[in-house]
C-alpha cells in the first residue's frame, strides 16, 4: 500500500521517508541518530543481515516463539527482529513516561469510580452506557481491591506523527503482552552490537521484572507477610507462552496453570509435591471470561473453580482485577483526557487521536462519507482483526464494511489515518524507512513507574501500518538515552574503561 | 514446587533416557547383524529389539503385510527410531522430552531450556532420511551424546532441590527398567533351558550385550577373563560402580525418595529400600537358583509399581 498523499516523520532521516528513499547526506540526520548514523555507514549490508540471521537462530534456540491462532503449518513461529534500534531522546521520554503514568493513574481512579460511587457517570461526564459494555463487570461493583488499583500493568500504544507530536492510540489494561521482546531484544542488541552500547548512554531496562516483582508483593491482602505470588497462564499453547514462562522465572516465582490451583476455605492454594500452598496474588495472563467457570465462561478448562468468589471476599489479589476491559475498550478510550481532568484536575500530557464516535449522528455521516481516508476500529476489538485501513482498502472492502456499520455504528469509531512516524529497518535491499509504534509498560502498585524502555513494533511491509505481529509485524529495540547528547568525552571515557577491565 | 512441574521434569528425563537406551539397543543390534552367523536369520536378530521395548505385537500389527510377515532391519529400525505412531520410538521420546521441557521451562536452567530446544531442533536433520540404509550407526552416537549432555547440562547447572531431584529420578527409574528389561531379554534368548545356565557362550552375543550398556570395558577391566553370562548378570544386577547396574540405579533412587518424603512415611519411599536392600544384600547364586528371568521380571513390575507410588505421592495433580 502506498500513501502518497501523506508524507512520514521518520526518525533518524529528516526528509527521508516522504520520498522512501534511504537519504544519503549526514545533514538531515536527526541528532540522536548521528553517532549511530556514523557506525552504520561503516557496516556493510551483508554483515547486518548476517547479524539478523544469529539473532533468528538464537531466538530459535531460547524458544522465543509465538503461536499464531488458527494457523496450522508452523506451530511456532518467531517474531521478525529488527536489528537497527529506535532510539528516543531524555526528554522525550520524559514526556512520554509522564503523559503515561498520568494516564494510568486516571485510568485507575476511574476503574475504582465505575464500580464504586460512579462520581464521574453522576457529574456527566462519562455516559451511564458504559455500565451496558460488555466489559463491564457487574461482580465488581462494591469490591475493594487492595491500594484501589485495578491495572497493575498498563501497555499504553503510543504513535508519533511529528517531531513533537505523539498520540495514546489505545491503552491495554486486561493482559498486556510483549514486555519480554523488550526485554530480549535488549539483550539480543548488547550481544550482537557491544560497541554501540559503549557510544550510546543507554538507560537499563532488565530491572523490569524486580520492579514487576516489588509492586505484586505491594498488592497482597493487608496482614500478608511474606506473599507468595505466582504467574497464571493458559499454558503452552497460548501464543504468549514464551512471555509468562519468561516473567515467571525472571522473579523466581511458579508458573502455574488453572489445574494447579484450588479453593478451600475461602483462599487459593496449589498442589505441591509438599503438599497444597497457600497464594496470595496472581499475575494472571488469562481474560475474565476463564478464570473462573463457576462464573464466567462454564467451558473454561482454563481456569479455577471458585476463584472469584474467594476473590470477591479478599482472599486473594489478581493483578490486574477483574473488569479492567471497561477501561481500555475504545468506546471508553474518548473519554480519558476528561477522566485525567475530572480526576486529577490536570491537563493530559499526552493527546488521544481525534476519534469519531459513530453512535453520534454527525461522527457517523462524516464517516460514511470519508472512509477511504479513516481508520475504522470495532469496539471491543483487539489485535488488528476487526479494522479498516481506509487508504489501503480496496472498492470492494469499503462497501462491505460501509454495510457493516450502517448495521451496528455503534460497535464502531473511526480515526483519520495517521502518517504513523518510522524508523530504518533492515530489509531485504538493505536499510528502508517502515512504520512504528511504541509500548511502554506502566506498573503500579505502591506506586507508578515505568522502566526506560519499550516494546516498539515494526510493520515489516513496505507502508504497511499494521505493526500487529499477527500481522506480520515485527519488533525492535527501543534505546531510551540517558542524556540527549551524546559527548565526545563519554566515549573517551568508556575507551577508558575498557582498557582498565 | 508444583506438582505438575514435578511432573514434566520427571517425565521428560525418562524420556531422554528411555531414547537413549533405544538408540543402545539399535546401535549394538545394529553391530551384530556385521558379525557373520551371528543369528540364523535377520528376524531372529531384529525381534528382540522389539522385546526389550516391549512392542512386538504393535510392530505385528503396523508393519506386517500379505507380503511381509517377517521382522526385517529395516522396518524394525524405522520403527523404534523413527515411527511417530511408536510412542516409545526415539523419536517419540525426544518430542515428549521436549514437550515436557516447554511446560516447564521456568523451573529448569536456561541452559537446560536451551539445550532440549535444540537437540529437538537438530533431531530434524534425521527426519526422511533412511537410517537402515545408512547413517544409523552416526544416529545412535548422535542420540547417545545428547543424552549425555542432557545429564550434564542438569548436573553442571541445575539448583540443588526439588527440581534436580526430579529429573534424577526420572533418568535412574528409567535405566532401571531398561536395564532389566535389556538383560531379560538376551538372557531368555541365548539361554532357553534353565539348565543351561552357565553353559555354552556366545561370545559375540554378550559382548554385545556389555556394549550396549557402556559396559565391555569395565567387564574386562573387573574379571580380566572371558566372558560369562553369569558374570555379566552380576555386573549388570548387583555391581554397584556399574553405573548403569540396577544396584547403582537404586543408590540413586533410595536417597532421593528419602529426601523428598521427608519425615512422612510414604509407600514410594518404604518400595525402593526394599527393592534397594535386594540388590545390596542378594547374592547371585540365590538369585540364579530362584531362577534371573523371575528375578528380572519380579524387579520390573516391582519398579514399575514404585513409579506408580511415586506419580501418586508428589505427581498426581488429582488429590487435593
Amino acid at each position: 500500500m502506498k500513501n502518497s498523499n501523506l508524507s512520514f516523520f521518520d526518525e533518524m532521516q529528516l526528509g527521508a521517508a516522504a520520498t522512501g528513499a534511504a537519504a544519503t547526506g549526514a545533514a538531515s540526520v536527526r541528532e540522536i541518530y548521528k553517532t549511530y548514523n556514523q557506525w552504520l555507514k561503516n557496516v556493510p549490508h551483508h554483515q547486518l543481515d548476517s547479524k539478523r540471521q544469529e539473532a533468528e537462530l538464537l531466538f530459535r534456540r531460547v524458544g522465543i516463539t509465538f503461536n499464531v491462532y488458527g494457523d496450522d503449518d508452523g506451530a511456532e513461529r518467531l517474531i521478525p527482529f529488527d536489528v537497527v534500534p529506535r532510539i528516543l531522546a531524555a526528554k522525550e521520554w520524559a514526556h512520554l513516561s509522564a503523559g503515561a503514568t498520568q494516564r494510568v493513574r486516571a485510568l485507575n481512579m476511574f476503574l475504582h469510580d465505575i464500580y464504586h460511587e460512579q462520581n464521574i457517570i453522576k457529574a456527566g461526564i462519562v455516559p451511564a452506557s458504559i455500565l451496558a459494555n460488555s466489559q463491564y463487570r457487574p461482580e465488581m461493583f462494591g469490591i475493594d481491591v487492595p491500594n484501589q488499583i485495578y491495572a497493575h500493568i498498563a501497555g499504553i500504544d503510543l504513535v508519533r506523527t511529528s517531531e513533537s507530536q505523539f498520540y495514546v492510540l489505545e491503552d491495554n489494561l486486561r493482559t498486556p503482552s510483549g514486555v519480554s521482546y523488550m526485554l530480549e531484544d535488549r539483550k539480543m542488541m548488547m550481544r550482537l552490537f557491544p560497541e554501540l552500547f559503549r557510544q550510546y548512554p543507554i538507560a537499563p531496562v532488565d530491572h523490569y521484572p524486580q520492579v514487576l516483582l516489588k509492586n505484586l508483593r505491594a498488592v497482597a491482602q493487608s496482614g500478608v507477610q511474606e506473599p507468595t505470588v505466582v504467574v497464571l497462564s493458559p499454558g503452552a499453547y497460548n501464543s504468549a507462552y514464551f512471555e509468562h514462562a519468561f516473567l515467571a522465572q525472571q522473579m523466581g516465582i511458579e508458573l502455574v496453570e488453572g489445574q494447579d490451583l484450588f479453593v478451600r476455605n475461602n483462599a487459593v492454594y496449589m498442589r505441591t509435591t509438599q503438599g497444597p500452598q497457600r497464594v496470595d496474588v496472581i499475575y494472571r495472563r488469562i481474560d475474565d471470561d476463564y478464570l473462573d467457570p463457576l462464573v464466567f465462561n462454564a467451558s473454561s478448562m482454563l481456569g479455577v473453580p471458585g476463584l472469584l468468589s474467594v476473590y470477591r471476599n479478599g482472599g486473594v489479589t489478581l493483578a490486574n482485577a477483574v473488569g479492567t476491559g471497561v477501561a481500555d475498550d475504545k468506546a471508553t478510550y474518548i473519554h480519558v483526557p476528561a477522566m485525567i481532568r475530572f480526576y486529577l484536575g490536570e491537563e493530559p500530557i499526552l493527546e488521544n487521536v481525534p476519534t469519531y464516535e459513530l453512535s453520534k449522528k454527525e461522527d457517523l455521516a462524516y464517516t460514511l462519507a470519508h472512509l477511504d481516508e479513516l481508520v475504522v476500529k470495532e469496539v471491543q476489538g483487539s489485535g488488528g482483526y476487526g479494522m479498516l485501513v481506509g487508504p489501503a482498502a480496496s472498492k470492494q472492502e469499503l462497501e462491505e464494511f460501509r454495510l457493516r456499520i450502517v448495521s451496528s455504528p455503534a460497535s464502531y469509531i473511526a480515526q483519520p489515518t495517521l502518517a504513523l512516524s518510522t524508523c530504518p529497518t533492515l530489509v531485504e535491499k538493505g536499510i528502508a524507512p517502515r512504520h512504528v509504534d511504541l509500548r511502554p509498560f506502566v506498573l503500579s502498585g505502591k506506586t507508578v513507574t515505568l522502566v526506560p524502555g519499550a516494546l516498539c513494533r515494526v510493520a515489516m511491509k513496505e507502508g504497511s501500518l499494521v505493526v500487529n505481529s499477527s500481522q506480520g509485524g515485527g519488533t525492535k529495540d527501543t534505546w531510551v538515552l540517558e542524556e540527549d547528547v551524546v559527548t565526545p568525552s563519554r566515549q573517551k571515557a568508556n575507551q577508558a574503561e575498557e582498557v582498565t577491565c | 514446587m508444583l506438582s505438575r512441574t514435578a511432573d514434566h521434569l520427571y517425565w521428560m528425563a525418562r524420556y531422554i533416557e528411555r531414547a537413549e537406551n533405544m538408540a543402545r539397543v539399535l546401535d549394538v543390534t545394529y553391530n551384530m547383524s556385521l558379525v557373520p552367523n551371528a543369528a540364523e536369520s535377520e528376524a531372529a536378530l531384529w525381534l528382540p529389539a522389539l522385546e526389550i521395548s516391549g512392542n512386538v505385537e504393535a510392530y505385528e500389527r503396523d508393519y506386517f503385510n500379505q507380503a511381509q510377515q517377517e521382522y526385517t532391519a529395516a522396518g524394525v529400525i524405522h520403527y523404534l527410531a523413527m515411527d511417530i505412531n511408536n510412542p516409545s520410538s526415539i523419536y517419540s521420546s525426544l518430542r515428549s522430552a521436549r514437550e515436557n521441557a516447554r511446560a516447564v521451562r521456568v523451573a529448569m536452567t536456561s541452559e537446560t531450556w536451551e539445550n532440549i530446544n535444540s537437540l529437538w531442533l537438530e533431531f530434524s536433520q534425521f527426519i526422511g532420511q533412511d537410517l537402515a540404509k545408512s547413517g544409523l550407526r552416526e544416529f545412535c552416537d548422535w542420540v547417545k551424546s545428547r543424552s549425555h549432555l542432557f545429564r550434564g547440562v542438569c548436573f553442571g547447572t541445575m539448583l540443588r532441590d526439588d527440581s534436580f531431584s526430579f529429573v534424577r529420578l526420572g533418568t535412574f527409574i528409567e535405566r532401571a527398567d531398561n536395564t532389566a528389561r535389556l538383560l531379560d531379554v538376551k538372557y531368555h534368548l541365548l539361554l532357553p533351558e534353565q539348565e543351561e545356565i552357565g553353559g555354552a557362550v556366545d561370545y559375540y552375543e554378550w559382548s554385545a550385550v556389555l556394549r550396549s550398556v557402556s559396559a565391555f570395558q569395565a567387564y574386562q577391566k573387573i574379571f580380566s577373563d572371558t566372558i560369562e553370562p553369569w558374570r555379566v548378570a552380576e555386573l549388570l544386577v548387583l555391581r554397584r560402580d556399574m553405573p548403569r547396574s540396577l544396584h547403582a540405579c537404586f543408590d540413586e533412587i533410595t536417597p532421593i525418595l528419602e529426601q523428598l518424603s521427608g519425615s512422612r512415611a510414604t509407600e514410594c519411599k518404604r518400595l525402593a529400600g526394599e527393592l534397594h536392600s535386594k540388590l545390596r544384600f542378594g547374592k547371585m547364586r540365590d538369585i540364579f537358583q530362584h531362577g534371573l528371568h523371575e528375578f528380572l521380571s519380579d524387579f520390573v513390575e516391582s519398579n514399575n509399581k514404585l513409579g506408580a507410588e511415586i506419580h501418586k505421592t508428589f505427581l498426581s495433580i488429582t488429590a487435593s
